[in-house]
């Protein structure tokens, strides 16, 4: 589980910020490729050091690489798997929202051990939900603005236009607020729910 | 989509939201009305009017040819093919509207994919509106591609864990400095070659002078003598012969299939000939020699490594004795070696022509043992 998290900011800081970067702050924390592998378990302390010094060293606020690293996750091709599996989740950004709450249930679905904090959605009426994530850190991770940028990249992808904006975190959970101003601002990217490489 | 006529428009467009895939059929068989998504699958136009059994082949129940009977299917559990497309499985279950209600007389037979759902789609090009909304076929599809992605990953990692365990096993094999096998590698063998049954002969070879090379031109200089000695000694037995170092300057060689002295004659003359060209370095070059102690396996009856590891101990003892650069192979000594040898004789039938060509003049340690334990029948090295 932390191995696929750790992964995921592999590949992130690597196609955003190049290979000698990223061989650099490994090299200095000492860790090893043992902790980038998917389906094996590793010190939950790794990707907490790993995400404290990226943060030192690229002269960013963690929560603002988070969001990076959601977006990258759904929007670059190289990891289109991830937004193929969120793309199930409904036909429309509206229906996908509602899935969100579903969406513990699904990764744990996919990979037995990817145990996400619940997530409740809240609708306020005129296009404004409400995205409460429970603060439960999720491998050394704090996933509340993790998911403020894969909703932005899947805002797009369904080529809906809405307003985010991360509303930080009390005692039990992170908040997000989202107001979807219009569902069918653009065509969004094609989604055919045969189309994955992976069916047979 | 549904047809008018049997159903009202309510029955008809609630059929339509909840069983996207019906087909509504009239008192004589005909298709008067079906869902969207059936539509779609069949060919748009081409469904209404169609006999129902003219469309769709049941494979379970089977010999449903008329009305009547597909009227007697009410309540059960269909298997059925479109005739056009019959890749895929469909599955599902036929109810008769009763009589003097709305729609009365008329059957509906709600249908869905079964496991076949996967090509369906893909092949349809079929969206997730286009199942009712109490269907899994979103579900399903959306694990199977989760699965196969976990799975993808599972076979990448087998594949990098194969990778390392060969790669361990190799290292733990292989003797790091020359690159030959290791003693350990060299015990398995050797074990695995007795228990096959087939014949071979086992070789030791000690190079003759080597301590002096390393005491006096240091490491370096040993090691590299030590590597060139492993090439070359490579480079003049088969592919399928297998060289271990077991200790500083010494090696076994197995030789599968060698049955015969003359065989071994010619193999150990080649490895003492390749040893002895000089080694350089560039400014000096460094002259070693060896001694060649064999056996064959044919000569150990109860076959046991010990045993035929001591007696080519024994030879290359002798092989040290008779003045080095040469070989000796171990006799069979109680009779139980093929007919025709000499048995018990340790005689050499040839003295050792080889003796030492180059390097100082130093005579081994232990030489009052060696002599005791020559038991090699000489052979001629040139």
């Amino acid at each position: 589980m932390n191995g696929l998290i750790n992964r995921a900011i592999a590949c992130f800081v690597r196609d955003s910020y190049g290979d000698p970067l990223w061989q650099e702050v490994t090299t200095d924390l000492g860790i090893d490729e043992s902790a980038f592998e998917p389906l094996m378990p590793c010190d939950p302390d790794v990707t907490a050091r790993l995400v404290a010094a990226l943060a030192v060293r690229l002269e960013r606020v963690p929560v603002d690489l988070l969001e990076d690293l959601g977006t990258y996750l759904v929007a670059q091709p190289r990891s289109e798997a991830i937004r193929r599996l969120l793309r199930f989740g409904g036909v429309d950004f509206a229906e996908f929202l509602e899935s969100l709450e579903d969406l513990p249930d699904r990764a744990r679905l996919a990979m037995a051990e990817l145990d996400l904090p619940s997530i409740g959605l809240h609708m306020q009426g005129g296009g404004a939900f409400r995205v409460e994530m429970a603060r439960e850190e999720c491998a050394g991770l704090r996933l509340g603005p993790v998911l403020l940028g894969m909703l932005r990249a899947m805002a797009d992808d369904y080529g809906a236009l809405v307003l985010l904006e991360y509303r930080g975190r009390d005692a039990a959970r992170e908040i997000i607020e989202v107001h979807l101003l219009d569902a069918a601002f653009a065509d969004g990217r094609e989604f055919a729910l045969g189309g994955g490489r992976a069916a047979p | 989509m549904s047809g008018a006529g049997a159903l009202t428009r309510a029955q008809a467009a609630m059929l339509d939201r909840f069983c996207p895939m019906h087909v509504v059929i009239g008192p004589t068989g005909h298709v008067v009305g079906g869902g969207p998504t059936l539509a779609r699958i069949v060919a748009p136009g081409t469904m209404i009017g169609a006999r129902f059994l003219d469309l769709f082949e049941l494979t379970r129940p089977r010999a449903v040819q008329d009305v009547a009977a597909l009227r007697a299917l009410d309540g059960a559990r269909l298997r059925l093919r479109l005739r056009a497309r019959p890749r895929y499985a469909l599955k599902g279950q036929l109810s008769v509207l009763p009589p003097g209600e709305a729609g009365g007389g008329a059957m509906v037979v709600d249908l869905a994919f079964g496991i076949s759902v996967v090509d369906a789609v893909r092949d349809f090009g079929l969206s997730g509106a286009g199942f009712a909304v109490t269907d899994l076929a979103t579900e399903m599809l959306y694990l199977l591609e989760a699965k196969s992605l976990a799975m993808e990953e599972s076979r990448r990692l087998n594949r990098r864990l194969e990778g390392a365990r060969v790669a361990a096993r190799e290292e733990a094999l292989t003797d790091t400095l020359t690159g030959l096998r290791n003693r350990r590698a060299f015990d398995a063998l050797l074990a695995r070659a007795l228990q096959g049954g087939g014949g071979f002969a086992l070789l030791h070879v000690d190079l003759d002078f080597f301590k002096q090379v390393n005491d006096t031109h240091g490491h370096a200089a040993g090691d590299l003598v030590l590597r060139v000695a492993a090439r070359r000694m490579l480079s003049v037995v088969r592919a399928q012969d297998v060289i271990a170092r077991v200790g500083g300057d010494e090696f076994v060689i197995l030789l599968p299939g060698v049955w015969s002295a003359g065989a071994v004659g010619t193999v150990a003359r080649r490895l003492v000939g390749a040893l002895e060209e000089p080694v350089s370095d560039g400014a000096l070059r460094y002259r070693v020699s060896a001694s060649v102690g064999a056996t064959l396996s044919r000569d150990h009856p109860d076959r046991t490594p010990g045993e035929i590891l001591a007696a080519a101990d024994r030879a290359l003892y002798a092989a040290k004795a008779a003045g080095r650069g040469c070989h000796r192979l171990h006799a069979a000594q109680d009779g139980t070696g093929p007919p025709g040898r000499a048995h018990g004789k340790d005689t050499p039938d040839a003295p050792c022509a080889g003796g030492i060509r180059d390097g100082p003049e130093e005579r081994g340690t232990g030489g009052a043992r060696q002599a005791t334990d020559a038991q090699g029948v000489a052979m001629r090295s040139r």
